[in-house]
């Protein structure tokens, strides 16, 4: 479904991605974990339109994706729940979920779509006339998956979702994400939290300083003495 | 329409009606007559700025720039019979086309200044329009054809009272319209968080320029009224401060509210004019009251909110406790 071809992406001078390839298959969750400033979260918004490659190639359901602009890339069904959630503190949880249907001009389908959000997160059913900046951390998040879901993304690619929540929240948080897999949405997750982002994959990606250094099927990630030893905590 | 817009838009229809019964029964002499006329057009300027500082988060300061395009341009339309406009078309009806003309010049002038600096963040646009600014001013000073630094005369007095309250009312209805639209509620995306409205699909350069290009057009329009409400305009008018001024307005009424920015106009406008006979010690003065305003309110008058009839009677009801909060409130408790 998504293919990324040897990419270089630069921050002026420096190197951020050297020569990433990776493939998200239809229908599969797939995690790309590594410790900070790895380039996962670059990675992502390069996959989304936020940064440009210098070189590569972004393949999304054989659309090169490239150097679209990112409204064009939500257009094509890549939806971006970015890290720290930069949901819209201002607006009403409702304004905010409206918002993510942005591009839809069907008003009926936009309000399934509503529906379906509201199904997933009955607590920002409770609190859709809540002003977002109001919301604790774990609702900013949900608010966050939702606006996400509101576009009616084929592929739903997560920025460390997990971040600042307590435990608690992040398995719920990661059970919501199953959920949505459930449904039929492909996701991409990016995680610090490595442990409960290769229980739920299916497929994961190391990445260190830029590169992947290590890739496979989850289950055998997760017995790999490396990872365990990197990300795990623990021999 | 919403049954609020039109309560809002009979009672606004009603001020004007009685604010105009009155001239005409004589209870408000000329010198009234010009000020409230003088409002008007502020009123147009404020709430167009409202639309770039406050509701799109972008800041400019070139407001007096398009004013100025937009107030040589139709003053050239008024003044020169049979310029482009036939001349068939004359006396009030050629003052409104020339209008028109001086702020679709204004607005194409916007989109060129608009389109290389929106593409940009931060503080490039600030910089970009206080420059265009200066550089529009300089050009008509260096203009023989508009009179230069002596300035431009002999504009003849088109813009009454009535006319321009008439442009102000359809001023605000349209921008007012465009901030509850789609194109309004992008807008307020990409000034919560421009990153987060791009991952919308929100195509964040476009949004802004349309509402800037929106802008500059009703700032061209408040230029024209100017022009044909002093009669000879100067390239001094339309100085720095002219956009400083009108950016007050904005800040003071509440960033983001077009009811704070029309109050904010009204206000200012009559505290200028009622310091007038305190002379140099009026910039003092004026200068004092606003460090004060935004010592105790710096959120401005509205702070962001906007006021209404509707709203105005909700709040007089909870004042004298008649009735109870709407469901509406109860809702945002989560209690339905």
């Amino acid at each position: 479904m998504l293919k990324i071809e040897d990419l270089h992406v630069y921050y002026g001078a420096i190197h951020a991605i050297k020569g990433v390839t990776l493939e998200v298959q239809e229908g599969s969750i797939v995690t790309l974990i590594g410790a900070n400033g790895a380039g996962k979260t670059t990675i992502l918004r390069t996959i989304s339109g936020l940064e440009r490659p210098k070189k590569g190639k972004i393949e999304f359901m054989g659309t090169d994706i490239t150097n679209l602009p990112a409204p064009d890339i939500v257009k094509l069904g890549i939806s971006h729940v970015p890290e720290g959630r930069r949901i819209f503190l201002g607006m009403s949880v409702l304004e905010n979920l409206e918002l993510g249907a942005f591009l839809s001009r069907d008003k009926k389908s936009n309000k399934k779509s509503l529906e379906n959000v509201f199904d997933h997160f009955p607590r920002l059913y409770e609190r859709r006339q809540q002003i977002a900046g109001t919301l604790s951390g774990g609702e900013q998040q949900m608010l966050a998956m939702g606006r996400a879901l509101m576009s009616k993304p084929k592929l739903m690619i997560l920025d460390e979702p997990s971040m600042g929540l307590a435990p608690i929240l992040v398995l719920q948080i990661f059970d919501i994400i199953e959920e949505i897999h459930k449904q039929g949405t492909t996701i991409l997750l990016i995680e610090q939290n490595a442990k409960m982002a290769l229980s739920l994959a299916d497929y994961g990606y190391v990445l260190e300083t830029g590169k992947i250094v290590m890739q496979g099927r989850t289950s055998e990630l997760l017995q790999s003495e490396d990872v365990k030893r990197a990300y795990l905590g623990g021999a | 329409m919403k049954k609020s817009t039109i309560i809002n838009l009979i009672f606004v229809l009603a001020i004007g009606i009685a604010l105009h019964l009155l001239r005409k029964a004589g209870f408000i002499n000329g010198y009234y007559d010009h000020i409230l006329t003088k409002i008007c057009m502020f009123i147009i300027a404020a709430v167009s700025l409202n639309l770039i500082n406050g509701i799109c988060g972008q800041f400019s300061l070139g407001h007096a720039g398009f004013m100025a395009v937009g107030a040589y341009i139709a003053a050239i339309f008024t003044k020169n019979p049979g310029l482009i406009i036939p001349e068939a078309i004359a006396g009030m009806p050629r003052f409104f086309v020339a209008l028109i003309i001086g702020g679709l010049m204004a607005a194409f002038v916007g989109f060129l200044v608009g389109l290389p600096t929106l593409r940009l963040r931060g503080d490039y646009l600030a910089i970009t329009t206080l420059g265009f600014g200066e550089i529009i001013r300089v050009l008509l000073l260096n203009w023989k054809f508009v009179g230069g630094a002596s300035g431009y005369f002999g504009i003849k007095p088109y813009a009454n009272f009535l006319s321009v309250y008439v442009l102000a009312v359809i001023t605000v209805f349209i921008i007012q319209n465009f901030i509850t639209s789609s194109y309004g509620r992008a807008c307020i995306a990409i000034r919560e968080d421009e990153m987060a409205a791009e991952t919308m699909g929100i195509h964040t350069t476009k949004y802004k320029i349309i509402a800037f290009v929106l802008a500059a057009f009703f700032a061209g329009i408040a230029g024209g009224i100017y022009a044909h409400l002093m009669q000879a305009i100067m390239p001094r008018d339309f100085s720095f401060l002219v956009s400083v001024d009108i950016l007050l307005m904005v800040v003071l009424g509440g960033l983001g509210s077009t009811s704070g920015s029309i109050m904010a106009a009204i206000f200012l406008t009559l505290v200028t004019e009622s310091l007038r006979r305190f002379q140099s010690l009026r910039v003092i003065i004026y200068s004092l009251m606003l460090i004060f305003i935004m010592i105790f309110r710096p959120q401005g008058l509205l702070g962001g909110q906007e006021l209404s009839v509707s709203m105005l009677k909700e709040k007089i009801k909870l004042l004298f406790g008649r009735i109870k909060p709407e469901k509406g409130y109860a809702s945002t408790n989560g209690t339905e």
